[in-house]
């Protein structure tokens, strides 16, 4: 396996994404924002539509447009008096029905979007490569340092709003991080289900872990090894990649739950 | 005595022509341990929201150690215990994770705790008693140790003020007894204004330096000794409007 060039760059992108969607999805969790991953996948489905319109690389106009849908959602919800919910619809529904009009308008409604929506991690390049392990890198560095700020308000963000601390910006920084994880992750596991990606991993962790500092890296763990156990199968078994990986990291929740469950008898 | 809250023809309401407050005019000193109480929906929470900024009153002024209460410069020297306060997050989370939440403010942003604030997390937790407790999932604990353990990450941020609103809800009798005595402890040794909000104010009644009573105004403000009898239930103040 590891002898094909393609394996070896599809095993490092997966490394990387494995690692970063669970990290920032750690505290998306915590702040009970699971499905603003999935929102802002929908809006980055818009960004690619707008990059096969105009002719510009989609995973660029994807990211602008993960961005800026992520900073939207999170000022709708923390200033437009519009519950969470409300506001992930709104942004949700928009993107994917914006995407659609934009995909059919460039006339690029085929099999071609598939890679977008399900990821083609198999024919990602050096070039592909680096750029996921730049912002990866970045964006890991980012959670690092602010990792005591995220994990303090998702403890008690009243409290800290009492106590001055910037919580408006430090949301905006995790939907941007969000942002940035989905662009970066669409190659992988596809916009559809790079959510999956930032949440399984997460939801396993915290059924066997003891404290949230190991519940943060048992998932960053069971992200990495997801991402490459299930690029390893879909190698021998020919199945898709992206959606092996999210299967993989859903049967390590079961099996954590399954052992919870043994445990508590 | 330099004041640490002082409120003066303070009127607020969530909606235009409501009033939740009006006309409150109270001034907190510095190391006071004042409690404050009323009946459910007599303005209690709405007043420590002015007081810690988080509301600004529609008429009149709120300030928090002489500055306007919702951009004091002395925010991060307020350690505040929400009604209700639980767990935001869903992992588990120890007593000592949650501690530390509390040096966030004081121990700036960036970055992994210093070794000052890992010893004042450890010492808030040591100061109410779950030091052998410490390293445990918050969730595992009773109600009271909880409660303790959200007061210890008041504490963490070394407060100058420290407001607890409705501490004792949802704790048995026995743990409303062994916080009032904490507090007591804590106003003693370290000195730290208290404001104690609750509709019930029994526990804290023999050590509160001073009682006040809130309905939409304050009804009463003095020695708890100096209460008229009829109003130690302090759903009688609505009796006598």
């Amino acid at each position: 396996m590891l002898e094909s060039e393609f394996m070896r760059l599809a095993l490092a992108a997966g490394a990387v994404v494995g690692i970063l969607a669970p990290a920032v999805g750690f505290f998306l969790v915590q702040r009970r924002q699971s499905l603003i991953g999935d929102g802002i996948g929908h809006v980055a489905f818009a960004g690619v539509a707008a990059g096969l319109l105009l002719d510009v690389a989609p995973v660029l106009t994807a990211l602008v447009a993960a961005v800026v849908g992520g900073v939207a959602i999170e000022v709708l919800r923390s200033r437009g008096g519009t519950a969470a919910d409300q506001a992930l619809a709104l942004v949700f529904y928009t993107g994917i029905a914006l995407g659609v009009v934009l995909v059919s308008a460039a006339g690029a409604l085929d099999v071609g979007l598939y890679q977008y929506l399900f990821g083609s991690i198999l024919t990602v390049t050096r070039g592909d490569v680096a750029l996921v392990a730049i912002l990866g890198a970045v964006g890991l560095a980012t959670v690092g340092l602010l990792y005591r700020a995220f994990a303090g308000i998702s403890i008690d963000e009243e409290g800290a709003r009492v106590a001055g601390v910037p919580i408006g910006a430090l949301n905006i920084a995790l939907a941007a991080l969000a942002a940035v994880t989905v662009a970066l992750s669409m190659r992988v596991v596809g916009i559809l289900l790079v959510a999956a990606l930032m949440v399984l991993p997460v939801s396993a962790a915290a059924l066997v872990a003891w404290s949230m500092r190991s519940t943060f890296v048992l998932s960053l763990a069971i992200g990495l090894g997801s991402a490459l156990a299930g690029l390893t199968i879909s190698y021998y078994a020919d199945a898709p990649p992206g959606g092996t990986i999210v299967l993989v990291a859903a049967g390590t929740y079961v099996v954590a739950l399954a052992g919870r469950v043994i445990r508590g008898r | 005595m330099p004041l640490a809250v002082e409120l003066e023809g303070v009127a607020f309401g969530y909606r235009p022509g409501q009033r939740v407050l009006e006309d409150v005019s109270l001034g907190i000193g510095e190391g006071e341990f004042v409690a404050i109480a009323g009946p459910n929906g007599g303005g209690k929470t709405t007043l420590v929201r002015l007081v810690l900024g988080l509301e600004r009153p529609m008429q009149g002024s709120a300030l928090l150690f002489d500055e306007p209460a919702h951009r004091s410069s002395r925010r991060h020297a307020l350690g505040y215990l929400a009604q209700r306060s639980e767990l935001g997050a869903d992992a588990p989370t120890t007593v000592r994770e949650v501690v530390s939440a509390g040096r966030l403010a004081a121990g700036g942003l960036l970055g992994p705790l210093r070794k000052r604030d890992r010893a004042l997390v450890s010492e808030a937790i040591a100061r109410v008693g779950l030091a052998e407790v410490a390293d445990r999932p918050l969730r595992t604990l009773s109600g009271g140790m909880q409660q303790r353990a959200f007061i210890a990450k008041a504490l963490a941020a070394e407060p100058s003020l420290l407001v607890l609103d409705e501490p004792t809800t949802g704790v048995d009798a026995e743990s409303q007894e062994s916080l009032a005595g904490l507090l007591d402890r804590l106003h003693s040794d370290l000195g730290v204004t208290i404001l104690y909000v609750s509709h019930e104010f029994g526990a804290v009644e023999g050590f509160v330096q001073r009682l006040v009573l809130v309905r939409r105004t304050i009804v009463f403000d003095g020695p708890p000794g100096d209460l008229p009898g009829v109003w130690h239930d302090p759903s009688h103040v609505h009796a006598r409007e």
